[in-house]
């Protein structure tokens, strides 16, 4: 993982005196709760339905024991000893006091950890795989360039006060873990011809009220230019993105309104005048930043290690090995997924004791590292293969083991109206009564990849849009009503879902997805056959007749 | 409204027009985008310096036949939250080369201040009196910076890079 050296953590510990001065300020008075406001939101401060919501940045989803340690002191200490890990490898801290926030980021910064631009409008935390610089096949670390493109877009004097937020997200892998087609800018790490590295630049992606797949702006931009080809896309964005109407200021819609053309001749035009300027990335500068990521020192171990052959006896295991653990690049090592999703609870929480045990789980098992995944689970990137049931059996103990990773219960969802005053619908109870209908490990087995996307209004926190099963929750006439979409998908195939028909009342949701689960079952040509895959072959059609013949 | 140059808390010769306003005999002036434009000629031939105060969706460029011949250039924030002059004072001073006087106006908190200085503003009509006083102070407050703007300060890349030479990195 990315070590800070002085230069990084002066800069922080600059921020959070910056951010105890502000909230100073806004405890005397002096700033009105409206100046305060866009302060607060650029250090990851909400004003939430009961309290200050407080979000952490964990970029590109890497993050030490140390680390994840302070945040579990975080959420003990300041917080009601839990946290909530967000879509875009963030934790977010529900029941924060204003008053102590600067002390909590005091405490976050000691281990590298801040805040900044985790909301607002501005440029958002980098997200990349959570299985970066580990899974087998990745043309290589997109972390060294996420990181690369966090310290440029931190504090940045011109793009700071964008017309809207703005996220960008990285892959290196054919099979897309980032999500990069629903970002303002996704970036493709690939080679050209001569073998250098550079990225497919899309733009415009994104989803809330107006979705958008993004649309491939650069088929290829070299490595040492990506930093001035992103400068001249904010560039214009910063100047002609929509300030009249925030539901159409996001670049979605520039892009959209100017076309995709017109739009990369604008970026073409500014970035001929800086591509040859400061920005400049030499090689010097990559391999400066890659020599601060430790990677492990991983032994030669054999494919089949004996510990492994013998608990293979243990169907428990078993079924927790074949859904939570992937190949890994070296021989004799895993990736282990770890569900926060266990049956009943509020997805992607984590209290303090299991952040805390997974620190040391990471440490004995995993060089000492964690990685978050958009998907709100949680990564152990290398853990010998030996270590596996041992692994197992504390993960069990922790509440940590449920093997329901990629299955219909590891839903997506966001805090909705049990926390968040932008919502219009309960989120959270939706996803709790769908992990009991489905709890049976055998059941949902066999259904096999299906991923339901939960949101509590149009913002699409929860994703809705790119679900396998998306579920939208809005007011009508005073009561909570739910859309559900089937057929969206996040990964490189990217598309939104269509609706399957009338909204449905709080009390029904769960009465719908079993029947759509129950129609697939029936409708699909073999058990391979994925949920998303019959959607794609049949369409909507037959689901809706299914579904809604007997409502 | 105090306006802070140079640092420091400082007396505006200037005076803004409107568009209508009768055009004083003498005495530094700032005047809108529009009328400027509209009576160049004229406006730069009186005796006392001229600025222009131009909008944030008014493309800056139109501005750079006159750079050489005018004091100010006056940028506006309506709101806090709008950062289009930030690219326009970027544009002014990388790309068009001017050197006069570049003023942030409009909604101006302490909180903007490094952000303003690092895209080439360099003076301030600050909202508050107690912003105003803690200029100095507030302009301090970063050492570390990640990205190159046309201000001249070393970018943490920089840094890194002078020290892995001084410390003889990779001989």
């Amino acid at each position: 993982m990315y070590a800070y050296d002085e230069i990084d953590r002066t800069l922080v510990n600059e921020r959070v005196s910056e951010f105890r001065d502000q909230v100073k300020r806004r405890l005397s008075g002096e700033l009105t709760e409206d100046e305060f406001k866009i302060l607060r939101l650029q250090n990851g401060v909400y004003l939430q339905l009961h309290a200050y919501m407080f979000r952490v940045a964990i970029p590109y989803g890497t993050l030490a024991s140390n680390q994840l340690r302070a945040l579990a002191h975080v959420a003990r200490k300041y917080d009601r000893g839990y946290g909530h890990f967000t879509t875009r490898q963030n934790i977010q801290f529900n029941w924060i006091k204003l008053a102590e926030l600067p002390d909590a980021l005091a405490d976050l910064a000691e281990v590298g950890i801040h805040a900044m631009q985790t909301s607002g409008n501005n440029m958002r935390n980098v997200t990349s795989d959570q299985w970066a610089g580990v899974a087998p096949g990745e043309i290589e670390d997109p972390r060294i360039w996420s990181e690369l493109i966090r310290q440029h877009t931190t504090l940045h004097p011109e793009f700071s006060f964008l017309p809207r937020k703005f996220k960008i997200a990285i892959t290196a892998s054919d099979h897309d873990r980032a999500a990069i087609k629903i970002h303002d800018i996704g970036l493709r790490l690939i080679k050209n011809e001569k073998g250098e590295t550079g990225f497919e630049v899309l733009v415009g992606g994104g989803l809330g009220r107006t979705p958008f797949i993004g649309k491939t702006i650069k088929h290829f931009v070299h490595g040492r230019d990506i930093l001035s080809y992103i400068e001249a896309i904010l560039r214009v964005y910063n100047q002609y993105g929509r300030r009249d109407n925030i539901y159409k200021a996001r670049i979605k819609i520039l892009v959209h309104e100017l076309g995709i053309e017109k739009f990369s001749r604008e970026v073409e035009d500014e970035w001929q005048y800086i591509r040859n300027s400061s920005l400049q990335i030499d090689d010097e500068v990559i391999e400066d930043i890659r020599s601060r990521f430790a990677y492990p020192a991983y032994e030669k171990l054999p494919h089949m290690p004996d510990e492994l052959r013998q608990a293979a006896a243990d169907p428990d295991f078993e079924a927790w090995r074949k859904n939570s653990v992937a190949p890994h690049k070296v021989q004799g090592y895993s990736i282990v997924t770890i569900s926060l999703k266990p049956i009943g609870a509020p997805p992607g929480d984590a209290t303090a004791e299991q952040m805390d045990a997974l620190a040391d789980l990471a440490d004995r098992y995993s060089f000492g590292e964690i990685r978050v995944g958009h998907e709100q689970n949680l990564a152990l990137p290398h853990v010998a293969k030996r270590d596996l049931p041992a692994l197992w059996k504390a993960l069990d103990k922790l509440g940590l083991a449920t093997p329901n990773v990629n299955l219909i219960t590891d839903i997506i969802a966001c805090p909705g109206l049990d926390y968040c005053s932008l919502a219009n619908a309960r989120s959270i109870p939706i996803a709790q009564e769908l992990t009991r209908r489905f709890a049976n490990h055998e059941l949902a087995n066999l259904i096999g990849r299906l991923h339901i996307n939960i949101s509590g209004c149009i913002n699409a926190c929860g994703h809705h849009h790119v679900g396998h099963i998306g579920i939208l929750g809005v007011e009508k006439n005073g009561e909570e009503v739910y859309q559900i979409t089937i057929g969206g998908r996040a990964d490189e195939g990217a598309a939104l879902g269509n609706l399957i028909g009338p909204g449905v009342k709080f009390d029904e949701v769960a009465d719908v997805i079993e029947d759509v689960v129950e129609a697939y079952l029936a409708l699909r040509e073999r058990p391979e056959e994925l949920f998303i895959d019959t959607v794609k072959r049949l369409g909507v059609e037959p689901f809706k007749e299914r579904v809604y013949a007997t409502r | 409204m105090p306006l802070v140059n140079g640092g420091k808390i400082a007396d505006d010769s200037f005076v803004k027009l409107a568009v209508d306003t009768p055009l004083p005999e003498s005495g530094d002036i700032l005047v809108p985008a529009e009328r400027f434009v509209g009576e160049a000629d004229a406006l730069l031939k009186r005796a006392g310096k001229i600025g222009v105060i131009w909008p944030n969706n008014r493309d800056i460029a139109e501005l750079v036949p006159y750079l050489g011949r005018i004091t100010v250039v006056a940028l506006v924030f309506p709101t806090f939250r709008d950062g289009r002059a930030y690219s326009q004072a970027r544009l002014l001073r990388e790309r068009y080369n001017y050197r006069g006087e570049l003023r942030a106006t409009g909604q101006i908190l302490r909180d903007q201040f490094v952000f303003m200085l690092r895209a080439g503003f360099d003076s301030f009509e600050v909202k508050k009196q107690a912003d105003a006083e803690a200029f100095m102070q507030t302009a301090k407050r970063y050492s570390v910076f990640y990205q190159p703007t046309g201000d001249g300060r070393i970018t943490a890349l920089h840094r890194r890079m002078q020290l892995r030479h001084s410390e003889g990195v990779g001989t």
